[in-house]
């Protein structure tokens, strides 16, 4: 890694990793990529959502889906987790609460597969700055 | 991919699923098939959209439309009219209070959505353990146009007009703090990130160091940068390992960066930061009992002045910041003093997180503009009470706080109307209460935790809040008298002037709030021995109705001390003497014969 000196290579950080963070280090086709992202504040952790995340990267790989699974901060839905956001390539993110094996199940066959929406989306209820302006 | 070309989405949240949107569903599967078009169109359930008062809604995907107060019986029209011809349904549009014109993209401003994520804005979206994606967010560039493109004067001028004031609980102008910072002369100074979150309930700054550690660097570093400072220090608690993790991951990752260490953007200025443990001690909070805890001196608070922004640690000019506060600056850098003092309310600029909590639908980490009010943040966001119960009140600010009613739901909150009703905003926490919840015992678990709490080193909150917790503990005995309450007040009064710090000077605050809004449930607790809302032990007896009871035995059976009485087929009674109030014969009784009196 090298050392970020000036804003200009800040800026250049910043154009690299925009273009790679669909990749999230996976170099392979980003335009086809499922990205997924569990939860896993404590709460989130504590709530079992560990377990939620292996299951995915396991099973997107044992199903020979090219997708990449991250680990993300607390969304806030405290009252839903685990909670996991899929975004399908071209389309935008979806939160699923609730979710256990039966329903991680579920969600790869349903929805990443044949993008079929199933029952209990927790629809995005705020702004973000980006949103904003 | 996908079969299906549209998308009904029908609220399933625990509000809209009391108003029928089972119904709906079914009826809008039912019209779809009766179309053909059950192949084309599906229908599915959703969580809570946060909009509880127009529920039930239906949402049409992608057309992006919404329908509010929607009827189980306004499928039809919605099948027909919007999917078959592709005509909006005006009846069904909210309809703006204001103009009375209809509003159906939910796109269209913050109407249907209450929230706005300044603070959070990374929380739940990058991975907090890659600076990579904290910089491909505008991350470190704040920085680099402090650094670059300010003098530390235009930062400090950019805080100050801001508007922004701490968001720890007292509410002082994060501006003015660092000004003051940077006029105290010294040869060193030190920047200290306040992470020991310690009220009940509270969460946030757990979830902002969990979720996004690299935005309270990067504040830290600005600041350094604004008060002259080349050291920062991260006080977070030894029982946030997780937190501890991330920010020790974050730490690493940036000094790798040369974003912290030495000559940062090849611009001479240099900043580190370390970080400190705390033991979990609610006073450590206090910025002076802080810096003594860092010290590794007892965490017990001193008087101010000298405040820490001209003696801190070590004696030196110390600023001293929550969590939260510092997670807003880089944002506040970026899109200018102008942008941020746009929202919110007059004296309180921004946007407040709240941990939202208790007897409520959607427990959950809310971040609304200051100025929204209680009621859209309870019934709305966190869509309503549990179980249908009736709304009693909501405890905000922790134990430094109070409790508010029904009547203070529709005052826009922010700093100074929180204190106006006799609350505070605290950390954020927000613990709502329903019928069921006894506000004597509300008063006297805060004071528990006070208690426990309270470093011992003033008179008045070691001994006073000890004497507080007493008579409330015998007020919810039973053994309390009218005189009391007087005694309650004058002594709240007196620790309020007297106490050494804010954690004395506020403890009293849970009782005189409680007294102001709930004096009739202390009187009936002091004067006719009985609680209300049927949660003091002591002051309830478990009572069979003669006309109910049919002699079944079943409530006998299942009393572990036998204090039921009678014979099959026969009333039954229960010996109050003997019974130890466990609720286990009222469970079991299936004709409701047995009460609580």
């Amino acid at each position: 890694m090298s050392q970020i000196k000036s804003i200009a290579d800040l800026k250049k950080k910043r154009e690299e990793t925009r273009t790679g963070l669909n990749i999230r280090n996976k170099p392979t086709d980003p335009e086809n990529n499922v990205e997924v992202k569990v939860a896993m504040a404590t709460c989130g952790i504590a709530s079992g959502a560990k377990p939620i995340m292996e299951f995915f990267v396991e099973q997107l790989d044992r199903r020979n889906i090219p997708g990449v699974v991250t680990q993300t901060g607390c969304m806030g839905y405290c009252y839903a987790e685990p909670t996991v956001e899929i975004k399908l390539p071209g389309k935008d993110s979806v939160v699923f609460g609730f979710v256990d094996l039966k329903r991680a199940d579920m969600i790869i066959e349903k929805y990443i597969k044949e993008g079929e929406l199933i029952d209990g989306i927790i629809p995005v209820n705020y702004e973000t700055i980006d949103s904003k302006e | 991919m996908s079969k299906y070309s549209m998308h009904l989405m029908v609220c399933g949240g625990t509000s809209c699923h009391g108003s029928e949107s089972d119904a709906i569903v079914w009826n809008l599967r039912d019209e779809l098939e009766a179309k053909g078009l059950t192949n084309k169109v599906q229908v599915i359930l959703t969580g809570c959209f946060g909009f509880c008062e127009k529920g039930p809604i239906v949402k049409v995907m992608p057309d992006n439309i919404f329908y509010v107060q929607v009827k189980p019986e306004d499928a039809q029209s919605i099948v027909e009219e919007h999917i078959i011809k592709g005509k909006i349904v005006t009846r069904l549009l909210y309809h703006d209070p204001k103009t009375d014109k209809p509003i159906g993209d939910s796109k269209h401003a913050g109407i249907f959505k209450k929230q706005l994520r300044i603070v959070l804005r990374n929380c739940g979206f990058i991975n907090p353990e890659s600076i990579d994606e904290y910089i491909a967010r505008y991350g470190y560039q704040a920085l680099g146009k402090a650094l670059t493109e300010m003098t530390p004067q235009d930062v400090i001028k950019v805080i100050k007009d801001s508007g922004q004031r701490g968001r720890g609980g007292a509410g002082f102008p994060t501006g003015l703090k660092w000004e003051i910072a940077s006029k105290s002369q010294s040869d060193e100074k030190y920047v200290v990130c306040n992470a020991d979150e310690g009220d009940p309930g509270a969460f946030m700054d757990r979830s902002v160091l969990e979720g996004d550690p690299h935005s309270v660097l990067e504040a830290m570093a600005i600041c350094g940068y604004s008060i002259g400072a080349s050291n920062g220090l991260i006080y977070v608690r030894a029982e946030y390992p997780l937190a501890v993790h991330r920010l020790q991951v974050a730490i690493a990752q940036a000094r790798e960066y040369g974003l912290l260490g030495k000559d940062i953007f090849g611009t001479g200025f240099n900043f580190d930061i370390e970080l400190r443990f705390g033991a979990g001690a609610f006073v450590c909070g206090e910025e002076t009992a802080l810096i003594h805890s860092m010290e590794g001196l007892r965490g017990e608070p001193t008087i101010k002045p000298p405040f820490p922004a001209e003696a801190g640690f070590r004696g030196k000019p110390t600023n001293v910041n929550n969590v939260e506060t510092y997670a807003a600056i880089p944002v506040i850098i970026l899109k200018g003093a102008e942008w941020f003092s746009k929202i919110g309310t007059e004296k309180s600029k921004g946007t407040k997180v709240f941990a939202l909590a208790g007897k409520i639908n959607n427990v959950g980490l809310v971040e609304v503009p200051m100025g929204t009010t209680l009621r859209e943040i309870i019934f709305e966001i966190g869509g309503g009470i549990r179980h249908g119960k009736k709304f009693k009140a909501v405890q905000t600010g922790g134990p430094s706080g109070g409790c508010l009613t029904e009547k203070h739901l529709d005052i826009p909150i922010d700093f100074d109307n929180l204190v106006a009703a006799g609350s505070m905003m605290g950390s954020g926490g927000m613990i709502v209460m329903d019928e069921d919840d006894c506000m004597v015992s509300v008063a006297k678990f805060y004071l528990e935790f006070t208690v426990e709490e309270s470093c011992g080193k003033c008179a008045p909150c070691r001994i006073g809040n000890k004497r507080l917790h007493e008579l409330l503990n015998h007020i919810t005995e039973g053994k309390g008298s009218v005189d009391d309450l007087s005694r309650l007040r004058n002594m709240s009064l007196v620790i309020k002037d007297t106490a050494l710090c804010g954690l004395g000077q506020t403890s009293p605050n849970p009782v005189l709030s409680t007294l102001d809004n709930f004096m009739e449930e202390y009187v009936a607790h002091v004067k006719d021995k009985k609680c209300p809302a049927g949660k003091c032990k002591s002051l309830m007896e478990y009572y069979i109705i003669p006309e109910n009871c049919v002699g079944c035995t079943a409530c006998a059976r299942v009393c572990p001390v036998n204090a039921i009485s009678g014979q099959r087929k026969e009333i039954h009674n229960i010996n109050p003497e003997v019974c130890i109030k466990c609720g286990a014969c009222m469970e079991k009784c299936k004709f409701d014969a047995i009460i609580i009196r």
